[in-house]
């Protein structure tokens, strides 16, 4: 069995002391986990290292960490995985090859959270207070039945990767929105809000949807960085249930909030289906304007325009865009335009708007559903996305 | 110094639906638990709650499989409140929001399980005690106002007034290290079971026995200690849980020749036996040299269909790719009995009352008993709920008619001593982890799926030499903030009661009837052993044993085959 170099980042408040990194060697298996390795130090050499552990099979949720700069279980990674992706954002030790240990893993707090000691977070001053802020719980639609309510399994399998959450924290630790909003709302509360959006049980889906548009913290404070989609060890994939909260918002219940959370979103699609490109100049006139090439003239847009205006000379001066180019837009080789709409056309003209849900479409590398939709066209309208396909918007 | 008419410890499935029932009532609750409550481990109940709520079934068809189960150990007046009652407790959960899958008409759907006559398994996929325990939590959100939450909060000892009711509780905060004396009219225990004292073990690191041990050390009688269950179907190595689900799904069991071997112990159950039953066929292909090398057999989980895995059996399919480098989708994987569940507990009634006034118990800390010998797969859920509402319920109604004690605060300067005294142990004694070790491997060779009174008696020194050991076991953190060392030891004497306990009924029942298989008494003996053992505490001498009878109602005990 290999040596690893653990190095794990240590905070005692009781000491007085700064944090600092605590330095042992542990011999075990490349597929044992970083818990593994955590817990052998802990049992056999230093009692006091702390770290918050129970069901050691990535259920309880408990042990969320960064692991060489990368948020996850520590009970699901392996050393292996975790070594291989070299020392973690403050690493002061080089990569060894072939003398010393086979890898140096760094085991810090997750981030976003204060720390409480060691790698323990206060996950209630922040995860937890911004699950409350989304009214975690199901509003009955009524009249609530005698017996069960009647609703369609596909529903039900499909809200269960968000019940999937063990509430880790680990997107919330790196959560680059909430790096620079924290008051955001996150990763985490959104994707249990789509539990609630996606329930047919629950009655207050729009009020739902609009509190959370409207709220500037809400689902249009997200940035899609997907570092929430990546740290999920349950493939919950916060974003894609925040875009999901989002489609449902302005597509189906026509929610325009004052945030222009929608429009601005709205822009970028009309802007590539017009040009086939993004277009800058425009983005503004349009998110604020309205969504035509005469949103410019809007008063809205025009303010929004003048208050941006530092950044636009400050773009043009740096050189990283020209006058034209802000004016007149990219140029698009010929017959591409053509492709682009025609995309459009395909994806619009649908009858029923795709999902990629994991639990009813399989894994992205997975042929199988592919393969079982042709089987039963029609019938599985969900089963035939794709990864590529239904995140495209 | 907090007060409340009912105090909940543990904030389980059990602790949680207690709280919930006993606030409905009025009563002012709180509930205090060792970790956040959506770690508590009835977080990783996956396979689904059994309920007799379809037309077709019937709550005695529940409750007589219970009963066979249980080999005819069960309290059938327990088994029969628990079944009759589960089709509302169902419906309960499916307001509050827990996502039920549901089957092609929209109703709720149902998957097959072990030893049941019908299928009659409610389920979220395989994540349906996650899925549970969540919506519960959401509800203890909802009802902030009314039930007070002690999250982090670590129970050291119960307190008892000088008639030896129990009046509540001392609890470390976590977070600083300050013990509290929290004052309550009456006190819930639903703080699990005690499968830590075994190694290896389906059950998380924070499962160490004890609410179990507390009720004993003031005088709580324990009973069914003796019935532990290995679940069929653990990982070699590491001992984590492949739910029953997989076999309800349709999964076999094949040993090294390929064969599929239930057909010889349980020709018309097979894999869906009951759990002792299939264990015990496991165990006895690998001792008879027809398991794989490394000590199992194969679970073939590619005779579900991929979809249907991916879809209902997802959590598995992580579970063997992390942990076991298998995709269960293409090739069997290797499983082992795994110590799982006891069925044995404090000693309740129908309502959670134990035999000291003032406290319940509910859950697997409790032994009402629904479970007797075996527990059936799916049925442990539904007593956490079932029995948690009803103590919630009886708890709270009690306690308004009653005023509130209260204790002298000198009280927690005896705990802060004891605390003290563990962080000031002199160098020289052995690490707790060593101890804890030693105890789980002792209890995993002598008092598993066979025993005898050999190893037995083994496991029984062992174990007291342990418990010599114990308070002299050193610890490295001397600090206040999170120090999880200190709550270590203290929970090392826990599991230490527990598992005499577990040896000292084992010892006793000279018979084989459910988990309990006794090479040296290979059959069941109803005319000398229908009864239950329980344990109570005798000073620091080995615990004192006497009997209850078992209460049946209707079924008399028969011929259990599969």
């Amino acid at each position: 069995m290999p040596d690893y170099l653990l190095r794990i980042r240590r905070y005692d408040p009781d000491s007085g002391k700064t944090a600092y990194w605590d330095e042992h060697t542990v011999t075990l298996n490349p597929r044992n986990s970083v818990l593994d390795a955590i817990l052998k130090v802990r049992n056999e050499v230093d009692g006091s290292v702390g770290i918050r552990c129970s069901c050691q099979q990535a259920i309880c949720g408990s042990c969320g960490v960064r692991m060489n700069g990368r948020p996850g279980l520590a009970c699901n990674t392996h050393l292996e995985v975790a070594a291989a992706r070299g020392g973690g954002a403050q690493s002061t030790v080089p990569q060894t090859d072939g003398e010393g240990p086979a890898g140096v893993i760094e085991v810090e707090p997750m981030g976003n959270m204060p720390v409480i000691r060691d790698l323990i977070v206060d996950m209630d001053a922040v995860h937890w207070k911004k699950i409350q802020r989304v009214t975690p719980y199901l509003i009955n639609r009524k009249p609530v039945p005698e017996r069960e309510y009647i609703v369609p399994h596909e529903n039900m399998v499909d809200i269960t990767q968000t019940m999937a959450c063990i509430q880790c924290g680990a997107c919330v630790s790196d959560c680059l929105s909430m790096e620079v909003d924290p008051l955001f709302v996150g990763p985490a509360a959104l994707a249990k809000t789509y539990r609630f959006v996606g329930d047919p049980r629950d009655d207050q889906h729009e009020q739902r949807l609009r509190d959370l548009s409207e709220d500037p913290h809400g689902i249009y404070d997200c940035t899609h960085c997907f570092n929430c989609i990546d740290a999920c060890p349950k493939e919950v994939a916060p974003m894609s249930q925040i875009m999901r909260l989002r489609r449902r918002a302005g597509s189906d219940h026509k929610i325009v909030d004052s945030n222009n959370g929608h429009r601005h979103e709205d822009a970028f699609v009309t802007l590539v289906r017009d040009y086939g490109l993004l277009n800058e100049a425009e983005l503004l006139p349009r998110s604020y304007g309205g969504n035509s090439w005469f949103g410019k003239f809007h008063p809205a847009a025009g303010k929004e325009l003048l208050s941006s205006l530092p950044t636009v000379i400050t773009g043009v001066l740096r050189g990283k865009v020209s006058p034209k180019i802000a004016m007149f837009g990219h140029k698009l080789p010929g017959g591409d335009l053509a492709a682009i709409k025609k995309l459009y056309k395909k994806i619009e003209s649908r009858p029923q708007r795709l999902e990629l849900n994991l639990y009813i479409s399989g894994y992205e590398d997975d042929p199988e559903p592919a393969a079982v939709a042709a089987g039963s066209s029609g019938e599985a309208p969900q089963a035939e996305s794709s990864a590529s396909e239904s995140e495209s918007s | 110094m907090p007060s409340h008419d009912v105090l909940i410890i543990g904030a389980g499935l059990a602790g949680q639906r207690a709280a919930l029932a006993a606030a409905r009532t009025g009563a002012t609750v709180g509930i205090v638990s060792k970790v956040h409550p959506v770690r508590s481990h009835s977080v990783a109940a996956a396979g689904g709650i059994n309920a007799a709520l379809n037309p077709e079934d019937t709550w005695e068809s529940h409750a007589f499989d219970t009963v066979k189960g249980s080999d005819y150990l069960g309290d059938q007046d327990a088994i029969e409140v628990m079944c009759r009652e589960a089709p509302d407790e169902i419906l309960w959960l499916e307001h509050a929001g827990v996502t039920f899958h549901r089957n092609e008409r929209g109703n709720l759907g149902t998957r097959a399980f072990g030893g049941a006559s019908a299928a009659r398994t409610y389920y979220v996929a395989d994540i349906t005690g996650h899925a549970i325990l969540h919506v519960l939590y959401e509800q203890l959100m909802k009802h902030s106002d009314t039930v007070e939450r002690f999250e982090e909060w670590f129970t050291t000892d119960l307190l008892q007034d000088g008639d030896g009711r129990c009046i509540g509780a001392i609890c470390r905060n976590l977070r600083d290290g300050r013990l509290d004396v929290f004052n309550a009219k009456t006190v819930i225990l639903a703080s699990g079971g005690a499968g830590q004292a075994y190694k290896p073990t389906t059950n998380g690191l924070i499962v160490t026995g004890d609410g179990i041990a507390q009720a004993y050390r003031i005088g709580a009688r324990l009973m069914d200690m003796e019935m532990i269950q290995y679940h069929p179907t653990t990982l070699v190595g590491n001992g984590l849980l492949i739910t029953e689900g997989a076999r309800g799904e349709g999964a076999w069991l094949l040993n090294a020749k390929g064969e599929r071997f239930m057909e010889k112990y349980a020709p018309n159950k097979l894999e869906l036996a009951s759990r002792d039953v299939v264990s015990r066929a496991e165990q006895t292909e690998i001792n008879e040299g027809r398991g794989f090398p490394d000590g199992s057999v194969a679970l073939d989980v590619t005779k579900v269909p991929r979809r249907r895995t991916l879809e209902a059996l997802r959590e598995i399919v992580n579970i063997g790719r992390d942990f076991a480098g298998v995709d269960i989708t293409r090739e069997p994987i290797h499983i082992r009995p795994g110590q799982h569940y006891i069925m044995g507990g404090i000693k309740t009634d129908v309502d959670g009352r134990t035999t000291v006034p003032g406290l319940y118990a509910a859950g697997e800390v409790a032994c009402v008993s629904v479970h007797g010998g075996n527990r059936l797969g799916a049925n442990s859920l539904l007593d956490t709920l079932i029995f948690g509402r009803r103590s919630g319920e009886h708890a709270a109604a009690q306690a308004l008619q009653m005023t509130m004690p209260s204790t002298p605060l000198s009280r927690v300067s005896d705990a802060e001593r004891a605390i003290q005294e563990i962080i000031d142990r002199p160098a020289g004694g052995r690490r707790v982890s060593e101890i804890k070790d030693e105890l789980g491997e002792t209890m995993n060779r002598h008092c598993a799926v066979f025993r005898d009174a050999e190893g037995l008696q083994k496991a029984h020194e062992i174990v007291r030499r342990l418990k010599e050991e114990a308070p002299r076991a050193v610890i490295d953190d001397r600090g206040t903030v999170f120090n999880q060392d200190v709550i270590g030891a203290i929970e090392l004497g826990f599991m230490l009661d527990c598992a005499e306990a577990i040896v000292v009924g084992a010892k006793e029942r000279t018979e084989s009837r459910g988990a309990q298989f006794r090479t040296d008494f290979p059959e069941r003996n109803d005319a000398e052993w229908l009864k239950h053992i329980d344990i109570s505490v005798n000073g620091a001498d080995v615990p004192k044993v006497s009997y209850s009878p078992v209460t049946i109602t209707r079924w008399e005990p028969q011929e259990r085959t599969y």
